[in-house]
């Protein structure tokens, strides 16, 4: 699974960053027919966490609403240089990771 | 003498009509050109500008990690003999589709690609609409974003693009469409809810919100010939070759945007 991670190289500690993440994923609904008829299997990336240095910041559950190739936008405060951990896992038991390294300054 | 008279009248009509649909028929690039974005609405623009949430950069992205990758019985990745994409493949979509030197055929990017995989690299040939073939010819068009394309007809390509134009204007499917109706004498007006663009080549291959997914031109094309309900042609056809050569043309020098955003 493709994944872009955003995130500023380095923020001021207590600086509010913004953490941009886009998952290549069909986000299969499980509403849907094939040419043949047969209904295809819901497959959506269902669960996505963001740890920071350990710490769980940001999770989302998603369900059939979601768009293909997910992009998510969440917020956190910098605190100290480390590292961010994005970890998913679809239907199908396939899991993606990325990791950013990130300096707080100041 | 009546009878003379009116087969010459019919005679005449019959020139006068085949002339006039002669007249129809020539090469015409519309006036203004406007890129297909122009059509869409904000938010779409808004998504193809915006180069993280763009969603076709995630193909682009899988093909530049694939430019680098090793591959087939020569173990040579494209990097190997082009090295940097970004200064070896400025422009080169704006020069496609051409004609091949060896096979003196017209041949388009996603073909090009695949011919390298088969003769340079020796590797499995990626299959048409593959993310992997999506992805390394949006890696190397978006090499060209913003310049215009530059497409020239000269006695090497002329038959192709006199097929390409032909197939533009020829009607065809149970509706009984061409592609001309629609996208050069009717675009700008309604189709139901959306705006009918000039269809032009220049951002492909494109993130289609509707496919969920990003596609070739060829598929679009499909799209269009499914949507008058003709009969599909496969994809990498040499008609779909000569329509791409046409449609290059008329994209006069509008420049290219792949990866492109559309509805």
């Amino acid at each position: 699974m493709t994944a872009r991670v955003q995130v500023p190289k380095q923020a001021k500690r207590g600086e509010v960053i913004e953490i941009r993440i886009a998952i290549q994923h069909p986000m299969e609904t499980g509403f849907r027919l094939d040419d043949g008829g047969r209904a295809i299997t819901k497959n959506v990336v269902n669960k996505f966490t963001c740890r920071y240095n350990g710490i769980e910041i940001f999770r989302a559950e998603m369900g059939s609403g979601i768009a293909a190739n997910p992009l998510l936008d969440f917020f956190t405060v910098a605190d100290v240089s480390g590292e961010l951990v994005f970890d998913w896992i679809d239907d199908e038991g396939q899991t993606g990771s990325e990791r950013v390294a990130l300096t707080v300054t100041g | 003498m009546t009878a003379g008279l009116l087969r010459h009248g019919a005679l005449a009509l019959l020139f006068a009509l085949t002339g006039a649909s002669h007249a129809q028929r020539a090469a015409v690039q519309p006036q203004p050109l406007k890129s297909g974005l122009e059509f869409t609405g904000a938010e779409v623009r808004e998504l193809q500008h915006d180069d993280f949430a763009n969603p076709g950069m995630l193909w682009a992205a899988r093909g530049e990690t694939l430019w680098q990758e090793a591959a087939g019985r020569e173990a040579k990745s494209c990097a190997s003999c082009h090295g940097d994409a970004k200064t070896s493949m400025q422009g080169v979509a704006t020069r496609y589709p051409r004609i091949d030197a060896g096979s003196a055929r017209l041949i388009n990017l996603e073909g090009r690609i695949r011919q390298c995989r088969e003769l340079r690299q020796q590797a499995e040939l990626f299959k048409y609409e593959s993310a992997e073939l999506l992805g390394l010819t949006a890696y190397v068009a978006q090499q060209s974003r913003g310049m215009p394309m530059k497409t020239v007809i000269d006695w090497q390509n002329r038959h192709n693009f006199e097929a390409g134009r032909a197939m533009y204007y020829r009607r065809m499917g149970q509706m009984n469409l061409s592609c001309a109706q629609c996208h050069q004498e009717n675009w700008g007006k309604k189709l139901g809810p959306e705006t009918i663009s000039q269809g032009h080549s220049v951002a492909y291959p494109i993130y289609r919100l509707e496919w969920q997914a990003m596609g070739s031109l060829h598929r679009r094309f499909r799209s269009c010939q499914s949507g008058v309900r003709a009969e599909l042609l496969p994809q990498g056809s040499p008609e779909f070759l000569d329509l791409e050569l046409y449609l290059a043309w008329r994209a006069g020098n509008l420049p290219i945007e792949t990866p492109g955003v559309r509805r």
